[in-house]
């Protein structure tokens, strides 16, 4: 899909963009920051695509105050049955909602114009401070989330005891004055894939500790470029490679409020027990904002996304996450999975009949005959 | 800011150079077969920050159309920066040995328009006295190869002609770039089975271009290494070349 890469049409004024489904998020802020616009909601890497980011239905780090990508989606076109069907909150709205968070099975997303939001410069003023444990974060949350347009913590995924879900709370928002200037930082590259997961128990144990202890106890204020704030990891290329040849699994969640602290402890106490988890753990607070798709990821309460190298040992951990995950009432991101079950997935995303109802007959998925046949 | 003429300008090598100088504003003129094709083409150039785009619908091969095309490209642009020829067609070998009608023409699209456009382009440029005429042709021409000789034909005529004209039109301080491209992954070579190794990036290609333009080359391979390809390709002795089948 990449070859759809067009932009179609622009507007300065009220900050939409219509594009072919293929144009990058970082092809979109390249010509909408210096006009003094960003992306309402952004993932963690800018290297996806508008046609993937409607179809995943992606969040970011401002979701308690914006909701999900598919908000911010004023309109696209739809290719299935050899025609082009323009979708909106009110032209074709049943397929609007399936496609947004759709993974892609309602048809092919040729174009799609968004909404923007007004930044006054590129640069972001953040503000971290460490938290010792898991009570501490929600209360951090709860304190700094609405007070800022982006909250997401780093978290510890090997802390046990008494530490347990012990991070670095970072919250931030577009800087008021300052230039509108696209980053432009040199590229790092993982030139090869080591034989070996560079990636294990050692070099997590290391890593988390200095990165936790590095972080002030004292609140600390800091100005950045947006790059390294929203995407970190896009500076590596290939950054994937550290995993080895067998690489790495996803597991991201979401657990309802009323349950999330007591389930976020239980999960966390699973992985640190195990010994396993990755060097960014995210844990985030979503936002009860609703997404006009269908089958959505996030819901008011907590997510946490982790990466594990992939190994044999990987399967029981992830069912025992699963069990904690399903009696919470949570559920697992779909565009993040590898293992869920079908069951689980029926039980979390009730409205998935619907989206089969709608699905283009001529497409399927290896995730989709897996949770759903 | 530069002006730009591109003919065969919604090809994916045209596109992708065009986009490398849309970064610094740019005017361009758009010439192209597919009318819907050439408006989204220049869509997306406005909205990159083209400081003006007009398109003109002409099929390369309709060498009556040349003229027109051109008086409206300098009715526009007073003076052409870069016109780059980046038009062309990849014929099937097999249907021009079986057709004479097919295998004239494949030349034609290949080879005499480019020769037309360009003789055009050069007595325009001998007046202005200025600017950079940038031509597509291909490592195909290097050497007649059984799998596509019709082709390497055409591209050996247009680098030809390119070598003569760059002789003519250097006194008078116009600059002529042969550019020869070997593989690269664009819809005309969509369905082929290429070694994956060797093919290019058009955004690869035309970054490339665009260097080899700003630095006055005569002749650039692009990727570079396709230099020693056709070097070694053409150090083939006839009498092994003849029994092999490239």
């Amino acid at each position: 899909m990449r070859s759809l890469d067009r932009f179609i049409k622009v507007d300065w004024q009220l900050g939409t963009v219509c594009a072919e489904a293929g144009v990058t998020l970082a092809e979109i802020l390249a010509l909408a920051i210096p006009q003094g616009w960003f992306l309402s909601v952004t993932p963690g890497t800018q290297f996806a695509t508008l046609g993937g980011a409607i179809a995943n239905d992606v969040h970011g780090k401002n979701h308690h105050l914006r909701g999900t990508f598919g908000r911010h989606v004023l309109g696209f076109g739809l290719l299935r049955d050899r025609e082009v069907w323009a979708c909106s909150a009110t032209e074709n709205a049943h397929l609007y909602g399936a496609t947004i968070g759709g993974l892609g099975l309602t048809g092919v997303i040729t174009w799609a114009c968004i909404q923007l939001i007004p930044i006054c410069a590129s640069q972001i003023n953040s503000t971290m401070v460490r938290f010792d444990n898991l009570a501490e974060f929600f209360s951090l949350s709860a304190e700094l989330d609405h007070r800022h347009e982006y909250s997401v913590a780093w978290i510890d995924c090997l802390a046990k005891g008494e530490s347990i879900g012990r991070g670095v709370f970072i919250v931030g928002d577009h800087a008021g004055y300052g230039a509108l200037d696209v980053d432009k930082r040199n590229k790092l590259n993982v030139p090869l894939i080591p034989p070996l997961s560079l990636i294990n128990n050692l070099s997590l144990r290391a890593f988390n500790h200095t990165y936790w202890h590095a972080h002030p106890s004292q609140r600390k204020q800091v100005r950045s470029g947006y790059e390294p704030f929203f995407y970190p990891l896009d500076r590596i290329l290939h950054w994937n490679r550290v995993y080895g040849p067998r690489g790495f699994q996803q597991y991201q969640c979401v657990i309802p409020d009323s349950a999330a602290e007591v389930a976020m402890r239980e999960i966390l106490g699973v992985i640190a027990d195990a010994g396993q988890g990755s060097f960014l753990a995210v844990l985030k607070r979503c936002g009860d904002i609703e997404s006009p798709g269908l089958l959505s990821f996030p819901l008011p309460g907590a997510s946490l996304a982790l990466d594990f190298p992939q190994k044999q040992g990987l399967v029981p951990l992830f069912l025992r996450l699963d069990r904690i995950v399903h009696e919470a009432g949570g559920r697992l991101y779909p565009a993040k999975d590898a293992h869920m079950s079908g069951a689980d997935f029926r039980r979390a995303y009730p409205a998935w009949e619907q989206l089969e109802a709608l699905r283009d007959p001529s497409l399927n998925s290896h995730f989709w005959k897996r949770v759903t046949e | 800011m530069k002006r730009v003429l591109i003919i065969g300008a919604t090809s994916a090598i045209a596109s992708a150079c065009a986009r490398i100088w849309v970064e610094e504003g740019s005017q361009f003129f758009l010439v192209g077969r597919n009318a819907e094709k050439l408006e989204q083409c220049a869509a997306d150039l406005t909205v990159r920050g083209a400081t003006a785009v007009n398109v003109h619908c002409m099929d390369a091969t309709d060498f009556a159309a040349h003229g027109v095309m051109l008086e409206s490209c300098t009715a526009m642009m007073r003076q052409i920066d870069i016109a780059l020829i980046a038009h062309g067609t990849l014929p099937d070998q097999k249907a021009c040995e079986q057709d004479v009608g097919t295998a004239l023409a494949e030349l034609a699209n290949n080879g005499t328009s480019v020769i037309a456009l360009l003789t055009l382009l050069a007595n325009q440029f001998e007046t202005q006295r200025c600017g950079t005429l940038a031509v597509i042709s291909s490592v195909a021409g290097d050497r007649g190869r059984p799998s596509n000789y019709l082709y390497g034909t055409a591209k050996a005529a247009v680098s030809t002609f390119c070598e003569g004209l760059r002789a003519r039109m250097f006194k008078v301080g116009v600059h002529v770039i042969t550019i020869k491209p070997g593989f690269v992954d664009t819809p005309m070579t969509q369905g082929l089975a290429l070694p994956t190794a060797l093919v290019a990036k058009p955004e690869q290609v035309a970054k490339l271009i665009v260097e080899g333009i700003n630095k006055k080359k005569n002749t650039i391979y692009v990727p570079g290494f396709w230099r020693f390809i056709m070097m070694i390709i053409r150090s083939i002795p006839v009498v092994i070349f003849k029994r092999i089948n490239i």
